[in-house]
């Protein structure tokens, strides 16, 4: 494993490592949850987030920590205002997000950006200080999660008995969004906006049917999602591949793996 | 105990209750009866808070529901909640100290004592570290039944206890119910009549407005409202008459 001996290469671990911490924990929450596709939602509009930053001239990160958490607060009060019409208006700010950051992007003046290494991710591009603000995100994403862990947990159980006991529902959920808009931050440079979803929704797909707890079922989509980027990010330098695509290919060879073993396993079950 | 006054509420456009009068005594055992869709849960989950009405007031133990939300507990219906989520049966009854226990960031010892306690009082304790998802649909009901009691409710609010649950079970529930009774008032909602045994000792009957009757058992005239359309009554040969003679 000499490759590792590279600087960029370090870095690319630890940042593939940092984004499987907060995807693993954030995803499971996000799939017991059932708002995939407001986590979607937020991680497209993001985009705009980018786009901004180019346009007045400061780091794109930040943007984009700027952009999500307001896209995220946005969707947090229309979904609890309107259950019904929340995911018209989610689909709709998903498509501006991403629009509104191509077109700032355009109007930028000066040298083109490979807007791409947004899109799909570079993470053999990924300078020591996005490293330190993907590590603070990280403390604060399970920081909140630890200390409300047993209010996340009554609240995606059963959001009404919680309530009716004094949780603050709304709250955490508001939480929630924020933190899935800093999950984004940190796993840009890793897998990218638009595969975001597979590093959600994969690893805790797997680890829900082989979990008794929550707390279990968030230590192995981790754990499952450093397997997907470790083994990614190896096979994308052999074979001269792109990282992001080849991190999610090798989540989605594990998830119709296990798909595949489940099925099988329940024919087993019937059979005997 | 509960009063309900003037009660009106409605989902968008579609009234579901309309000038709703009640009044729950302090140790009563009430059925609240009535057709699907006639708003029973509706009721319930006025008076707990969860929703709130457009006209009318509701007081529980004195005070607005919201505030009185914790002395009250809850056993919402057994479907609503996933089947596949990752947790314990432990962890399930833990929920009803949540009250108690605040923001703190774990429960204390004292909580778990609490809510092994009620596990207990369910036969359950000897499950508590197992998934739920791994329980039977009546083996799940008495998990919520000690998460409600787990906060050490004054009264008990049951919405369908007996859908999905086996006959064996049904008689297992309304024996704990009535056992429960002696300390605290219990509110049971049901499509199903048949509840009306021995156990029950008054009877709330909602469709759209609520007629309550202080015994247990239903007349042809409040048959007749709530369902506004002729209905036979069978009556079977159990051992406490429900119906009036007729």
């Amino acid at each position: 494993m000499d490759i590792f001996h590279y600087e960029f290469m370090q870095n690319a671990l630890m940042a593939g490592l940092l984004a499987s911490i907060a995807c693993g924990i954030i995803g499971t929450l996000v799939v017991v949850n059932r708002i995939v596709f407001i986590s979607g939602g937020i991680a497209h509009a993001a985009y705009g987030g980018v786009g901004l930053a180019f346009f007045l001239g400061f780091a794109p990160l930040l943007g984009v920590v700027g952009f999500s958490v307001a896209i995220a607060i946005i969707i947090a009060l229309v979904s609890l205002g309107n259950k019904q019409r929340a995911d018209t208006i989610i689909g709709v700010l998903w498509a501006v997000g991403m629009a509104l950051g191509i077109m700032l992007a355009d109007l930028t003046p000066g040298y083109k950006v490979d807007l791409m290494t947004y899109l799909f991710g570079s993470i053999l591009a990924v300078p020591r200080e996005d490293l330190l603000l993907m590590l603070f995100l990280n403390v604060a994403i399970l920081g909140t999660v630890v200390l409300f862990y047993k209010d996340f947990l009554a609240m995606s159980y059963d959001e009404e008995f919680a309530g009716l006991m004094g949780v603050p529902t709304r709250a955490l959920y508001i939480a929630l969004l924020i933190m899935i808009a800093l999950c984004v931050v940190i796993i840009i440079r890793v897998v990218g906006m638009i595969l975001i979803i597979a590093f959600f929704t994969i690893a805790p797909y797997m680890a829900e049917g082989q979990s008794r707890s929550l707390y279990s079922m968030m230590l192995l989509s981790i754990l499952y999602n450093c397997v997907f980027a470790l083994a990614g990010l190896w096979l994308s330098f052999r074979f001269n591949l792109t990282s992001g695509a080849t991190i999610i290919l090798v989540g989605a060879a594990f998830f119709f793996l296990s798909l595949f073993l489940r099925k099988f396993a329940k024919m087993l079950k019937v059979g005997s | 105990m509960i009063t309900v006054k003037n009660l009106w509420f409605s989902y968008d456009a579609q009234v579901i209750l309309e000038d709703v009068n009640l009044t729950i005594k302090q140790g009563e055992f009430i059925a609240v009866i009535g057709p699907n869709g006639g708003g029973k849960t509706t009721l319930i989950k006025l008076i707990l808070g969860i929703l709130k009405p457009q006209r009318g007031e509701i007081t529980v133990l004195g005070q607005p529901p919201k505030a009185a939300a914790r002395r009250m507990g809850y056993v919402p219906q057994n479907t609503n909640i996933s089947k596949v989520f990752p947790i314990s049966v432990m962890d399930v009854a833990l929920m009803g100290r949540l009250g108690k226990a605040g923001r703190a960031w774990r429960y204390s010892e004292a909580d778990r004592r609490r809510a092994e306690e009620a596990l207990d009082r369910v036969g359950m304790l000897e499950h508590k570290k197992s998934p739920v998802l791994n329980l039977s649909g009546g083996q799940r009901q008495r998990v919520f039944i000690a998460r409600a009691l787990a906060s050490d409710p004054e009264i008990l609010f049951m919405d369908e206890p007996t859908a999905s649950v086996d006959q064996e079970w049904q008689a297992q529930i309304y024996n704990l119910l009535k056992e429960l009774n002696k300390s605290i008032t219990i509110v049971v909602v049901s499509h199903d009549i048949s509840i009306l045994s021995s156990y029950v000792k008054s009877v709330a009957c909602v469709n759209r407005t609520v007629y309550y009757h202080d015994a247990a058992e239903i007349t042809e005239e409040m048959l007749g409202k709530m369902y506004q359309c002729p209905v036979e009554l069978v009556a079977h040969g159990v051992p406490h008459r429900v119906l009036q003679s007729h």
